[in-house]
């Protein structure tokens, strides 16, 4: 079954945030859609799924949507970006194009301009699906090289896939090195052709760059043909980045993320505070720490009381509502869309209880 | 009878005529100004409910996730509790069985 592509939104008005939710989630391909209203919230969203498309806005107190784009940037080089702003001024459109954005879109008014918006954004994600570099649509690294050596070009191509940089030099037309970690020459050059998506940047030419691959071009890239066959089933694996699941979510918590509702999750090791497993969460140690403390007086209460065991806390929040649950060696704090009822609130917990118990 | 004194045992650690129904309010000092709650009830446990409460509150803040309302179940004993201006209202209701 293929997998759903997965959208974040980013905006601080919260209604908002529920009506793209709303017209985003009834897409063609059946995108899972998550929402924050905060930078901070959004990148720690980012780091625990791995989303296909970030749509942000720019106006948005404290990190505001260039400040957010520009880590989104080094730190998801392959996440396609989109601008949905109220801001029309052709400086601030082209500042986000230069920051590598894929769409600056004007939030929409009326239904034609709604119905736009959907289709944008559909046709994004189809792209997402095909692979291919960003900058040139539809080109392959294979066709951007010879693009480079039949024009007798001398330049050096910058290539990153996620957080992992490579350099191709190209000196009149043939191909006389390449980098990639600690890879150089012909191994590098491999490899790096065996990557099916990321960002190029074409550099000025280096011709003090010392020659490794005597090959020509023509039969290096033939020579590598076979290896693209065989890494297009491997991903590079970003150092730094978190790895991510299958799934597409990094965390244990991954059952629980997908419960109705839920915005973020927290589980503590009762024992020690450090051994935690975050989904989505802005400030995992802060919360932590609250939990522990909130769930440990609640337990001794619920004691001094003979009031039973403790089963749930459920919190109704101006930002988030909140549910607590249990276990002999966890806790667990799970945030819940705002705009959910407390019968709503109380099956969600419920699920997310089973889910996580099991 | 062994068989069924098996049955007529309540369930341990609930002890539901004992608690206590009523509510109470509580002011930003962490005084209580008002209680409904029987006199029979400890104080210091009233008390100790409504420091909880006024401390999840303040935390919930300062966590960046405010709260306006919470809800907390026992197994014997719901506690629902409302934000008022840095103080909090809280019922206490015992859980009806059968």
């Amino acid at each position: 079954m293929p997998e759903r592509p997965k959208i974040l939104i980013l905006d601080d008005e919260q209604d908002l945030l529920e009506l793209y939710r709303d017209l985003l989630s009834k897409l063609p391909s059946q995108p899972e859609v998550f929402t924050a209203n905060s930078g901070a919230r959004a990148l720690a969203l980012l780091n625990s799924e791995k989303c296909s498309l970030l749509l942000t806005d720019l106006n948005m107190p404290g990190m505001d949507g260039f400040q957010v784009l520009t880590i989104v940037r080094r730190r998801f080089p392959s996440l396609r970006t989109v601008v949905m702003t109220s801001l029309v001024d052709e400086q601030i459109r082209a500042r986000a194009y230069a920051m590598g954005i894929d769409l600056y879109l004007e939030k929409p008014s009326g239904q034609e301009e709604v119905q736009l918006f959907v289709d944008c954004i559909e046709s994004l994600l189809e792209r997402e699906e095909t692979g291919g570099f960003r900058g040139v649509q539809s080109k392959s690294l294979v066709d951007l090289i010879q693009l480079e050596c039949l024009s007798q070009s001398s330049s050096v191509l910058k290539i990153t896939n996620k957080s992992v940089e490579a350099r191709i030099w190209i000196q009149d037309g043939d191909v006389i090195d390449a980098s990639v970690g600690e890879l150089t020459g012909e191994a590098a050059f491999k490899v790096i052709l065996g990557w099916k998506t990321g960002n190029f940047e074409m550099l000025a030419a280096d011709p003090k760059r010392e020659r490794t691959i005597m090959s020509s071009y023509q039969g290096l890239l033939l020579d590598t043909a076979q290896a693209i066959d065989e890494s297009q089933a491997t991903e590079v694996s970003a150092a730094g980045e978190p790895s991510v699941a299958e799934g597409g979510t990094a965390s244990p918590l991954g059952a629980v993320s997908r419960c109705k509702g839920v915005e973020f999750a927290l589980s503590v090791d009762i024992a020690d505070k450090s051994k935690m497993d975050a989904w989505g969460v802005e400030n995992p140690a802060a919360l932590a720490e609250w939990t522990l403390g909130l769930m440990h007086k609640l337990h001794a209460l619920g004691e001094k009381l003979k009031a039973g065991q403790l089963v749930k806390v459920e919190g109704m929040g101006s930002q988030s509502n909140l549910g607590f649950l249990s276990r002999p060696d966890r806790e667990l704090c799970v945030g819940l869309r705002r705009n959910m009822s407390q019968s709503e609130i109380a099956a969600s917990l419920s699920e997310v209880g089973t889910k996580w118990v099991s | 009878m062994g068989f069924l004194g098996l049955f007529s045992k309540s369930s341990p650690g609930t002890n539901v005529a004992k608690l206590p129904s009523g509510s109470f309010t509580i002011d930003r000092t962490g005084r209580i100004v008002a209680s409904t709650l029987p006199r029979a009830f400890d104080e210091k446990l009233t008390q100790e409910i409504g420091n909880i409460v006024l401390e999840m509150f303040l935390k919930a803040q300062t966590v960046n996730l405010p709260l306006r309302e919470v809800f907390i179940h026992y197994a014997g004993l719901k506690i629902t509790a409302r934000e008022l201006r840095g103080g909090a209202m809280i019922f206490l209701a015992p859980l009806k069985t059968g």
